[in-house]
């Protein structure tokens, strides 16, 4: 005989609803799932399809990714530096685009991280060496320093606006320095090739389906950027209000403590 | 391929860095919302 327990059978009052656990959304999981799908057409193109360059024989698979890199590392820090005219330059002076800043620049240390790991690399079976202090390669690692330096600046104490006003004028700052990197091939004696693609004459100088793969590679890292970017704008929102909500409840607990002493006293 | 070591080891190192800076976010992520309520979340 099957019993029934009635504790099972009576309609439970309703309790909250618990906070969803995610800065994911509809967008994002689509974003996220487009992102990986690219990232395998990279590696299919890249390690597979692609063929192997006349000068730099099988090399030429790394700059798939060392290229895409460091471009979405400078719109990450273009990104930045818009961000950051608008926080200073706009009447309301959001807080929103001051988290978009600091985002894209978190995420743009991150590639610029992976491309001169990844560079290093090109350059030993390029070059013989993992790294020379030649004018690309230092200027790459400087714009790296100044970002990391950026950030750190972010964690300085103070209140939000405070963070928010000065790295925002170290972030207009410091995106000066992308046209230095960019160009420092053509400024200085450089080990490092000019310019394939991103070159101010057009003339992309380029095998059809290693540009294919490339272009695979910048759509892979553009879609991962705007992945990262919901998310860590959405986490950064929250890290301010959790700072708000326990600045205010100790600010509650300092009123009660002098409204005791003071009852105390009379 | 004698340079099959570096080219599959930049595209692993590619991905490991990425995939730790992506599980980095998600995880402080779930991590606030816990703590927020949820009328708080403004793209939900």
């Amino acid at each position: 005989m099957t019993t029934i327990d009635p504790a099972r059978t009576e309609l439970q009052p309703s309790e909250p609803p618990l906070p969803r656990r995610s800065t994911g959304t509809r967008v994002t999981r689509a974003v996220g799932i487009a992102c990986l799908v690219a990232m395998a057409w990279l590696v299919a193109f890249g390690l597979g399809f692609s063929p192997a360059d006349r000068d730099q024989k099988e090399s030429v698979r790394i700059l798939y990714v060392h290229v895409p890199t460091i471009w979405l590392a400078y719109l990450a820090f273009v990104v930045t530096a818009v961000s950051s005219g608008l926080y200073l330059f706009t009447k309301k002076q959001s807080l929103g685009w001051d988290r978009v800043a600091g985002a894209s620049a978190e995420i743009g240390v991150a590639f610029v991280a992976v491309t001169l790991a990844v560079g290093s690399m090109w350059g030993r079976l390029t070059w013989g060496v993992f790294w020379q202090w030649d004018a690309r390669l230092t200027t790459t690692a400087l714009l790296f320093a100044t970002y990391i330096g950026y950030l750190a600046v972010r964690r300085l104490g103070g209140s939000h606006q405070q963070r928010a006003k000065r790295s925002a004028v170290l972030g207009m700052i410091a995106v000066m320095e992308i046209p230095l990197v960019h160009f420092s091939v053509k400024m200085w004696r450089s080990l490092h090739q000019e310019a394939t693609v991103a070159n101010l004459d057009g003339d992309t100088k380029m095998d059809g389906i290693m540009l294919f793969s490339l272009f695979v590679g910048v759509i892979a890292f553009t879609f991962l950027y705007v992945w990262l970017m919901l998310h860590r704008t959405r986490a950064m929102a929250m890290e301010d209000m959790l700072e708000d909500r326990g600045l205010d409840d100790a600010l509650v607990a300092r009123r009660a403590e002098a409204a005791a002493q003071q009852n105390g006293a009379q | 391929m004698e340079d099959a070591g570096f080219i599959f080891g930049s595209y692993f190192l590619t991905f490991a860095t990425v995939g730790l800076f992506a599980w980095r976010t998600i995880r402080s992520g779930r991590k606030l919302a816990d703590q927020i309520p949820d009328e708080d979340k403004y793209w939900l």
